[in-house]
């Protein structure tokens, strides 16, 4: 039984709000995920989509409002995936997944699985400065094969990625669900298959805040 | 997981410094150069030499500790490392704490190797070399975990250098002024152990705030 398997863990979002500068992102944002569940997050540019993501990775705070990702008491481990890959130009593309496994405690055989799992194994000898923006992007993307987590937290995963990789990220997010594993995912362009659909837009925020910290009305 | 982590950064930092040259050769140079130019500018008169050289080496590995701090966490931070360190639940302050001590054996300990080399090229005595190496060996250490306190309050600041420098100066206090008294000591034959004491205070004070105090810097630098 994997670690994913066994955590049983979810995500309770409780009235949150989130600021940038000025601005309020969203707020009074709740939502519930179980495991097995793809949620994608939507919203244009700028509807804090990211923010939230970062949130839950425990890499800002929340404006108001708080969150849990676990099973009870119990924080589950996560994956965090931003829109920076964290790509080292003067690494090969091998050294970096073997220093992630290293980093996460694992073999050095999982590294050479994820790598040929995310179709770079030609490109192992490649240092990142040689690699084009989708490889660097499957690179990234490795993590999250390096070490079993049952939270990923996926920051538009499939941006630079062609047709290809991006079956290779969809089968990836199902597999994981699959196994009892939940992805939040923000995502542009089309969906991923049997996800469900969290808008940011919708849930408003992107007024003006008073110097109170209290948002306007109207 | 959070042993492995460190151990894991602390590796690819160490491979970081010495591949690809740039991080190691820019402060030996420096630290190699300021010495060597003492004697031109001050003349070569052994006494006046061996007045001033334990002070003039003890600035130089000070100056030169600061130069690989603007990178420090600079790159990380730029690239994306650091969100995925922070998102991967590996503290910060296992991190930093990596990243600062490989910085040390990378480009610290052969500061502290080449030091007496340049000491006797300023008239410094022959028979005080190992002490040379010790004081600077610690000395360094305190001057690379302090550091390493200003390169995380302006990681994410473009060409933090100077502000790096207004930081971690008044942090170095003590290590400048015990470290040349164990060296003017080492000098005169007369006491070196009770500066180099503490020396090495200031050195285990760095070591265990600065990865408590970096990581706080960086967590608000990712915020």
């Amino acid at each position: 039984m994997t670690n994913v398997e066994r955590s049983g863990a979810v995500i309770a979002i409780d009235a949150l709000a989130a600021q940038r500068g000025v601005r309020m992102l969203f707020e009074g944002l709740n939502f519930r995920a179980v495991p097995g569940e793809v949620v994608e997050l939507r919203g244009p540019n700028g509807s804090g989509k990211s923010t939230l993501l970062r949130i839950m990775a425990g890499l800002t705070r929340p404006y108001a409002g708080s969150f849990s990702i676990g099973s009870g008491d119990q924080d589950a481990p996560r994956h965090y995936l931003g829109h920076a890959d964290g790509v080292k130009p003067n690494e090969t593309a091998l050294e970096q997944v073997c220093f992630w496994a290293r980093f996460f405690g694992q073999s050095e055989a999982s590294a050479h699985l994820a790598l040929e799992r995310m179709g770079l194994k030609s490109r192992a000898r490649v240092p990142g400065r040689g690699l084009s923006a989708g490889q660097r992007r499957r690179l990234a993307l490795t993590r999250l094969l390096l070490d079993d987590r049952p939270v990923w937290l996926l920051d538009e995963p499939v941006s630079a990625l062609d047709a290809e990789g991006r079956v290779c990220v969809e089968t990836l997010i199902a597999e994981h669900a699959s196994a009892g594993g939940i992805v939040v995912a923000a995502m542009h362009g089309p969906s991923l298959a049997g996800a469900r659909l969290l808008d940011l837009s919708a849930i408003g925020g992107n007024s003006p805040v008073s110097s109170s910290g209290a948002r306007v009305s109207g | 997981m959070m042993v492995s982590g460190a151990g894991a950064v602390f590796v690819r930092e160490l491979k970081q410094a010495w591949s690809g040259g740039g991080g190691v050769s820019l402060p030996l140079g420096f630290f190699a150069g300021a010495c060597s130019l003492t004697p031109l500018s001050l003349g070569p008169e052994a006494d006046l030499l061996r007045a001033a050289g334990p002070g003039v080496l003890w600035i130089a590995l000070a100056l030169s500790s600061l130069l690989p701090m603007e990178r420090l966490f600079q790159a990380d931070l730029e690239d994306g490392t650091l969100d995925a360190y922070a998102g991967s639940g590996v503290a910060l302050e296992w991190v930093a704490a990596a990243k600062t001590a490989a910085h040390w054996v990378s480009t610290g300990l052969p500061l502290a190797l080449i030091a007496p080399v340049l000491w006797i090229m300023l008239q410094g005595p022959v028979s005080s070399m190992f002490q040379v190496a010790l004081v600077s060996s610690i000395g360094s250490a305190a001057f690379f975990f302090f550091g390493a306190i200003g390169a995380a309050l302006t990681a994410g600041v473009r060409r933090g250098g100077l502000l790096i420098t207004l930081v971690a100066l008044p942090l170095y206090c003590p290590a400048m002024i015990f470290g040349s008294a164990a060296l003017y000591g080492a000098a005169s034959g007369g006491d070196w152990t009770s500066p180099l004491m503490l020396t090495s205070a200031a050195a285990l004070f760095a070591i265990a705030c600065s990865p408590f105090a970096a990581a706080s810097a960086l967590r608000a630098a990712i915020d």
